[in-house]
């Protein structure tokens, strides 16, 4: 594929002279689809060379180009080790969070040179570079009742729950709403009306607690056209979830629910 | 620019604004109008790093009482906590942890179903007789579940968030009875627009200002901008010479492993294998408080004692706990381990050295929350809570599960007063040009005035903070600190931006962060540089004993005059107390 439009940053570039380059770095190729709707009419790609550690993330690379070369460049993070989920994009062609992928998982074999390509989680409206309009997919959250319901009166203590029933939706629990499952799924990029993994995640977190009575009603929103029967179980979710949830999993069981419920 | 009308206005969506804004809107007993601004994404913010639990008396495992917990938090924080406020912490931890499991919180349960509790550093039995089970937690990830839960319960009750709006200045109006909070200004990420927030009450919970260190367990957004904000104006802050090392740090990277690996039995070790905490914490041991570990662990390396080819990090050894609770108590902390280091706990002792991790210090707030202006008086309308407040319940040293229980109990109490403040006063008329300060702090960041790089900047203050103004300071080091810091100041009024646009200039965003840190940090050096005394976190070599004669007493820092360069005026506010007497602390 040839790269349109790529410009190799100089050796000193529009931020000044970088700073020293650290003991046992090499040299990577960090190649990121860059998209700023005020400036460009499509998307281009732009590489930039960059001094990396193996025990690098991914993120400082990003933060290096930000930081010492192109300031305009435009990325969400936050926690910088895997748990708030700002910083899902696709990395060489993988959904992955950029503070848990490592330069050293990535370097070419032998002498080869390395390049990366980062660019932004697919199935979103791009906002900016790899920053993405996450309204759509917040909105498909929201709309499974991703909160315990119940009715009566609260007992004056805890409720109480087995460690088995605790266990039963333990996997779901993880979920850091960081979308890398959802964008990685075709059925998402295709009709960006389903409901997506992440969202029937975070139902099932509920569905299969025992303190929860609303399962019938966020049952009858994932038996919608929307919903969990557009899964056509490929497993890419599954494959992307930076916190190992088996999304797939709960995808299925969220069906078989629906299935024996009746 | 753009006007909004609200009654209240939360400042951050971590966990103690989600809970102010939960308290506000669902159980005040009023209903008011409530926007909640936040800088990032909610779920984003960094309430969801903390991992261990959340310490409350429930007595579901062994015999516990509140009381307990309350002299734990006094003596953990080497007596500068306000002991009413430690009180109501303690006592209101109960319903605090009860009203997170009834909103939906998955914590661990005992074999009878009860919500499960574990040990964690400084908590005790009787007064110090031994370590007792109080943290409530769920698996390694308690911080992440009470942040999910809260967002959930704010879906739940359609609370309305303006998502990636940084608040950069308040509304004061004067009045006949001083300065009353009428607003918060704030800058859309998405459109590079100014938006007025007319309000009856502002509730800050911005967090913590970790980013002034370089080994620090904070996200790179902690950056202190509530503090930063609110100093500016003239009010105070209190106690900020009080940072707490976290002892866990991935050696190197300073990413937090939870104490609650020591409270599932964990040991530390030096090279030789030595289990060093039996030297310097006869009784506790391991768990002892973290300021404790934290100058034990730096000692070791100090003296030689340190493991790894530089000898510069000591052991956490969970090789005896075993793969089922390493991999059902304690995942996260392995899969980092694995991740970031390559080591695996499971078989290996991890490599950890202590990283800067909270603020004991902050917005000086009384127990309702309230904002105060100077000892005796509160700023009518403006509530801070969680780690940008200053209440005091962590005094010199704050104990671990402390500060989601801070966020909780006092974030809902911010919440409720701030709710009932609104109920009863009617809007104010914002000051004249409400937006004035901060279009022109935009625009001049945006203006050509230098060369000088926002990161180059920031990382020399991180430098030297982290050579300087770390777990052990002296004069000597901490007059380097304030130089350094003083000069990068002056060459941060010649920063430029690159980022020229109005659409998500995050580049414009760090170099208003920058400022904040720079501010914050040398509020944090001249306090260290005028307590001549060791005291829970702010441990002096050349002065190594706590002076109660001297020191028993709260620091409050006001800033005099304008720009960046105003000087810092340090005052003094007593330390309540109500029945716990300093005793020496020994554990």
């Amino acid at each position: 594929m040839t790269t349109a439009a790529t410009t190799e940053n100089p050796a000193s570039g529009a931020r000044g002279d970088q700073p020293p380059v650290p003991e046992g770095a090499v040299t990577v190729t960090v190649k990121i689809l860059r998209f700023n709707p005020e400036t460009d009419s499509e998307p281009r790609w732009e590489s930039f060379g960059v001094p990396a550690l193996p025990t690098d993330r991914v993120l400082n690379l990003l933060h290096y180009v930000k930081w010492y070369i192109d300031g305009t460049l435009t990325f969400r993070r936050s926690c910088a080790h895997g748990i708030c989920g700002s910083d899902a994009m696709q990395i060489n062609g993988v959904n992955r969070l950029a503070c848990k992928v490592l330069v050293k998982d990535l370097l070419a074999k032998g002498d080869k040179p390395t390049t990366i390509t980062v660019a932004p989680i697919k199935g979103l409206p791009v906002n900016k570079d790899l920053l993405v309009d996450m309204e759509p997919f917040m909105e498909a959250f929201r709309a499974v009742k991703p909160f315990l319901i119940t009715y009566g009166n609260e007992p004056t203590r805890e409720r109480i729950q087995s460690a088995a029933d605790r266990e039963r939706f333990d996997d779901t629990t993880k979920c850091i709403l960081c979308a890398c499952c959802t964008t990685s799924c075709p059925v998402f990029w295709n009709e960006g009306s389903y409901f997506g993994p992440a969202a029937i995640v975070n139902a099932h977190r509920f569905i299969f607690d025992s303190r929860d009575e609303g399962a019938q009603e966020r049952l009858d929103i994932l038996n919608d056209a929307e919903g969990v029967w557009r899964c056509r179980t490929t497993f890419n979710c599954t494959d992307a979830c930076p916190r190992g949830i088996q999304v797939t999993k709960a995808i299925q069981e969220v069906k078989r629910a629906l299935l024996f419920r009746r | 620019m753009q006007f909004h009308k609200y009654d209240v206005v939360i400042v951050g969506a971590g966990g103690a604004g989600m809970r102010a804004a939960l308290a506000a809107s669902a159980e005040a007993g009023v209903s008011p109008k409530t926007a909640v601004l936040t800088k990032l994404y909610p779920t984003r913010s960094h309430t969801g790093a903390a991992q261990g639990g959340m310490c409350a008396a429930l007595a579901n495992v062994e015999e516990d009482n509140w009381e307990w917990h309350t002299f734990d938090t006094i003596k953990g924080g080497d007596y500068l906590v306000d002991q009413d406020a430690a009180e109501v912490m303690a006592k209101e931890a109960i319903d605090a942890v009860l009203d997170l499991e009834k909103m939906g919180l998955p914590f661990n349960r005992t074999p009878e179903g009860r919500i499960d509790q574990r040990r964690f550093g400084g908590h005790t039995r009787n007064h110090g007789e031994a370590a007792v089970r109080r943290a409530c937690y769920a698996a390694d990830r308690t911080g992440h579940m009470i942040l999910q839960t809260l967002y959930q319960n704010c879906v739940k009750h359609g609370i309305e968030f303006f998502n990636e709006f940084y608040v950069l200045d308040i509304c004061l109006t004067e009045t006949d009875n001083g300065p009353v909070c009428t607003g918060a200004v704030a800058y859309e990420l998405a459109t590079g627009e100014i938006h007025v927030f007319q309000a009856k009450a502002v509730v800050f919970a911005t967090g913590g200002f970790g980013k002034v260190f370089k080994t620090t367990s904070n996200a790179h957004t902690l950056t202190g901008d509530g503090m930063g904000i609110v100093f500016r104006k003239g009010l105070p802050l209190e106690d900020m010479e009080f940072y707490q090392f976290h002892p866990t740090g991935l050696a190197g990277l300073g990413i937090l492993l939870t104490e609650g690996a020591r409270g599932e039995g964990a040991i530390l070790r030096n090279a030789s294998g030595e289990r060093f905490m039996e030297r310097y914490a006869p009784t506790i041991k391991d768990l002892a408080p973290r300021d404790i570990v934290a100058r034990s662990m730096a000692l070791e390396v100090l003296e030689g004692r340190g493991a790894g080819p530089n000898k510069d990090y000591v052991l956490l050894d969970c090789t005896h706990l075993g793969a089922e609770v390493l991999e059902t108590k304690l995942p996260d902390i392995t899969e980092f381990a694995r991740t970031y280091l390559a080591v695996d706990p499971v078989t290996e002792p991890v490599p950890v050295y202590p990283t800067a991790h909270y603020a004991m210090g902050g917005i000086p707030t009384n127990i309702h929350g309230e904002v105060l202006r100077d000892n005796d008086n509160v700023v009518p309308g403006l509530y801070a809570a969680g780690e940008c407040a200053c209440v005091s319940v962590h005094g010199a040293n704050r104990l671990g599960t402390n500060s989601l229980l801070d966020i909780n109990v006092f974030g809902r109490r911010a919440g409720l007063a701030a709710a009932r403040y609104a109920a009863n006063h009617d809007l104010l008329d914002l000051p004249e040009n409400p937006a004035a300060q901060v279009e022109a702090q935009v625009a001049h960041a945006l203006s050509e005035h230098g060369k000088e790089r926002v990161a180059d900047i920031r990382t020399e203050l991180q430098a030297t903070m982290d050579a300087n103004a770390s777990v052990y300071r002296t004069e000597e080091t901490l007059k380097q600190a304030l130089h350094d810091v003083q000069a990068l100041k002056d060459r941060y009024a010649h920063i430029t931006v690159q980022d020229k646009g109005k659409r998500f200039n995050t580049d414009l965003l760090e170099a208003m962060e920058l400022g904040f840190l720079l501010e914050l940090a040398e509020v944090l050096v001249v306090g260290a540089l005028e307590r001549k005394e060791s005291r829970g976190g702010h441990a002096r070599e050349d002065y190594p004993n706590r002076d109660d004669t001297n020191y028993m007493r709260h620091s409050m820092f006001y800033k005099q005059g304008d720009g960046l360069k105003g000087e810092i005026r340090l005052d003094y506010k007593p330390v309540t107390f109500t029945r716990y007497k300093p005793m020496e602390r020994k554990y």
